[in-house]
């Protein structure tokens, strides 16, 4: 597969872990924070943290849209399937959240929920097209990556004037989210953030273009380097990170200059801001609520906006007493550092957001990783 | 035997399945005499389902050999894919479980829920369909039965296959058998049935060339037993054959794990020892799925002493569907179980347990 | 968050419609986040939508720039 294939190869990234391990610093750690959920995943799939000296470190953000969405929310889409008897359509990966009462979509659909999996949101509103008898919700989640689909679906349903389509937004903002994790209160307490540099997410970055991350670049002092959605992508950007510290500098460059520029996609943003507006507020899980963190539908779009339709209400579910969540999300404890990890919190009984979906930081430790916890 | 009077022959082109035909009545038996039984008729001898008792009388086994019995049933949804179809899936899925244990398999039992209103042309595709699987394996289907149950309680077709093989004095495979400083052997690619299957799901699907992999792998299993012989039949029993396992569900990340499990030790495995078909690669990477977890219907794993992995991989390239066979890796000691990688990128990582079926991914 | 893969358009349709080709798999995605794409481009596809055209010369780019990482004691890789 090209443009696949040559930014996995091993070879290179022998020379580029040597090129890191040169670099890096042996008597200072390094700790990189991967916001992107897809990052986690290149990383523990091909096990990159094998290839880097023992000194840097990478801890996994807040990147997953499934990890982050809170218990409410899947409350709300299965109270839609099971109340309202709607025909949900979501992607796969939200299926398998657990919600309240130990239900979860696909326990939803054993119960009679009908409850379809698509692979995008224009299925959702072919769906619906197709079966005017039939109400269809389609639940949108995901940054910003995933948000200018779901803009379009709207447009369109608004353009053909379908009666029987609508969508229960859970958009989030990767801006808002590093931004959280800078202001966390160990920052205010320690007055420093336990993190070195920001790996910046691919796709997101296709979208939002680099512009967004220069705020936190200088205003935290944090560098910041987009990268690749690729194993070399990741590396290539954690030599520059260490480039960037060694040399105290707190820029935001580039590394996947094959596909992301400054500004992005004006026409993906255009009709994103043409459809949504921002929420003044948003539960995230394992981050509490987060100003301006998250997107609603506008009230041009009202007839197809599902919480206003069913007139859903949301009530924030608060996770264990245990979960350590938050600081794991935050860098500042390790999956290991929880008391429910791999005991009680495994990825079949996920407490908290770092468990749930595979490229939640505790998750892909324990799926890929727990053999590092012991010794050779 | 005299054919029965019937008011009309089954109409193929544009009848139904209904609830008569599974009601023990004379539908039920037009259904058997001219739909089941001529396409189970062998190419061996008497026509045990024509007879119409309620049970097949088989012959005893050779000397000294034992009597194995395997059964599964087949709900896969499509019911026809690139490749295949549940047919010839559940001809393939029970001679090979049948397969994995040594023994030679021999007969077939079949038994059908049919959905209400289920197109009698679709059941004649894949009644034919299983016929011919069952001749080109040389096994009889010897006995069967339908049920049909009312429209909505089925996903049209379901289908049980219970076989019998038969298996040599002193031969013994076992999940349990494989030790420390074995060598893992896995007989070609992996995840085309699986993708396949994905590839005519609704809202997922996409065009390639992938097809099933579905196959009966009895041939190549006594190709490989004749090359190297299970443990228990060897002189010295720290040589030979250990086991044969079939990664079907959860592909074979899945059956590794529970290998480990049942024999107590870990697993290594090398990534560039695998084969993934660059279609079926490629499709993954569309859906987010990973190959070490997709589903194979015509491939085995076989874990033997090391000493004896180069003839056993010689005999298995030998066999058409054995030539991209290779050693993907080795049995160590660990007492937490651990299936483990070395990527192809160069570091390493768990191959866990699956909870639950993989499902396509937009994260 | 955000699987998406380069693959490359080998077919145009009407209503911002397009077929994309990964690796002899191909799939009909939508277009319409994406202007001046012809047959032959790559763009990234997420959950059936092309979200940006891949540079081909930033790409080659960045392969270079990997194997031209200075090894220890001066040495180009």
């Amino acid at each position: 597969m090209k443009y696949v294939d040559e930014y996995r190869d091993g070879s290179v990234a022998t020379q580029l872990a040597a090129a890191i391990a040169a670099e890096a610093d042996p008597q200072r750690r390094y700790a990189f924070m991967e916001f992107c959920g897809g990052h986690t995943h290149a990383i523990s799939r091909y096990g990159v943290s094998d290839l880097l000296p023992p000194q840097v470190r990478m801890i996994h953000g807040p990147g997953c849209p499934v990890c982050v969405l809170p218990i409410g929310r899947i409350d709300q889409a299965i109270r839609l399937a099971l109340e309202h008897k709607v025909t949900l359509c979501a992607y796969g990966d939200t299926l398998r959240v657990p919600a309240s009462g130990g239900m979860s979509l696909l326990k939803a659909k054993a119960r009679g929920g009908d409850i379809r999996m698509v692979y995008s949101a224009a299925d959702a509103l072919a769906l619906a097209r197709d079966e005017p008898t039939r109400e269809v919700v389609f639940f949108a989640i995901g940054f910003e990556t995933t948000t200018p689909p779901t803009a379009l679906v709207l447009r369109q349903a608004r353009q053909l004037g379908l009666r029987n389509f609508s969508v229960l937004c859970c958009h989030v903002l990767t801006p808002s989210a590093i931004g959280t994790i800078l202001e966390s209160q160990e920052v205010r307490q320690l007055g420093t953030v336990p993190i070195d540099g920001f790996i910046g997410p691919a796709h997101v970055s296709t979208v939002i273009g680099s512009r967004p991350y220069e705020f936190f670049a200088e205003e935290y002092r944090k560098p910041v380097v987009i990268a690749g959605f690729e194993p070399l992508d990741v590396m290539q950007a954690i030599l520059m990170l260490v480039r960037q510290v060694n040399e105290g500098r707190c820029e935001v460059e580039n590394e996947f200059t094959r596909a992301v520029n400054r500004d992005g996609n004006l026409k993906a943003q255009q009709h994103v801001s043409e459809v949504f507006e921002l929420r003044k507020s948003f539960e995230w899980r394992g981050l509490g609520l987060v100003p301006y963190s998250a997107l609603r539908i506008r009230s041009a779009y009202a007839e197809w906006d599902a919480e206003r339709r069913y007139a859903l209400d949301y009530q924030g579910v608060a996770d264990h007493k245990a979960c350590e969540c938050g600081a794991i999300l935050r860098g500042v404890k390790k999956p290991t550092d929880c008391k429910l990890f791999a005991t009680v919190c495994t990825p079949d009984n996920p407490m908290g957001s770092c468990m749930v979906s595979s490229e939640g930081g505790c998750a892909a430790h324990y799926t890929y990783g727990r053999f590092r916890e012991r010794v050779a | 035997m005299s054919r029965r009077a019937y008011v009309r022959p089954l109409d193929l082109k544009h009848g139904c399945v209904d609830l008569s035909h599974g009601a023990g009545g004379r539908a039920m038996q037009q259904l058997i005499d001219e739909l089941f039984a001529p396409a189970f008729k062998s190419a061996l001898a008497a026509d045990d389902i024509a007879r119409g008792d309620d049970g097949a009388v088989l012959p005893p086994l050779g000397a000294g050999e034992r009597m194995v019995i395997a059964t599964d049933s087949h709900v896969v949804s499509p019911l026809f894919f690139p490749g295949g179809d549940i047919g010839s899936l559940a001809v393939h899925g029970t001679v090979n479980d049948v397969a994995m244990m040594g023994a030679r398999p021999l007969y077939l039992s079949v038994g059908f829920i049919l959905e209400e209103g289920f197109a009698l042309a679709e059941l004649a595709r894949i009644v034919a369909s299983m016929g011919a699987a069952a001749r080109a394996a040389g096994v009889r289907i010897v006995t069967g039965d339908t049920k049909v149950v009312e429209q909505g309680n089925g996903d049209g077709v379901f289908v049980n296959t219970t076989g019998l093989g038969a298996l040599p004095a002193a031969r013994s495979l076992s999940g349990a058998y494989a030790r420390a400083g074995d060598s893992i052997l896995l007989s070609g690619s992996i995840g085309d049935h699986g993708m396949a299957i994905m590839s005519r799901r609704e809202s997922l699907a996409f065009d390639s060339e992938i097809e099933s992999d579905s196959a009966a792998l009895h041939e190549l299993v006594a190709a490989m037993l004749a090359a190297v012989p299970s443990s228990a039949e060897c002189d010295d029993p720290e040589r030979g054959l250990r086991l044969l396992r079939d990664p079907t569900r959860g592909g074979l990340a899945s059956t590794l794990n529970e290998i480990a499990v049942q024999s107590d030790v870990g697993i290594q495995l090398q990534e560039s020892a695998l084969t993934v078909k660059p279609q079926v690669a490629a499709a993954c990477e569309f859906l987010g799925l990973d190959p070490l977890y997709v589903a194979n219907e015509g491939k085995l794993l076989a874990v033997c002493a090391s000493a004896d992995a180069p003839r056993l991989l010689a005999a298995m390239r030998a066999h058409p569907l054995g030539a991209e066979a290779s050693v993907i890796g080795e049995v160590v000691e660990d007492a937490q179980h651990f299936v483990q990688m070395h990527t192809r990128f160069g570091g390493r990582r768990n191959v866990d347990w699956l909870s639950g079926e993989q499902l396509p991914r937009i994260c | 968050m955000c699987l998406a893969i380069p693959a490359r358009i080998v077919e145009l349709l009407e209503d911002a419609q397009g077929v994309v080709d990964l690796g002899g798999v191909r799939k009909q995605i939508s277009l319409e986040l994406v202007d001046g794409v012809v047959i032959g481009d790559y763009v990234i596809v997420h959950v059936g939508y092309a979200l940006s055209r891949l540079d081909p010369v930033e790409a080659e780019r960045t392969l270079a720039l990997f194997a031209s990482v200075e090894l220890p004691g001066g040495a180009a890789a």
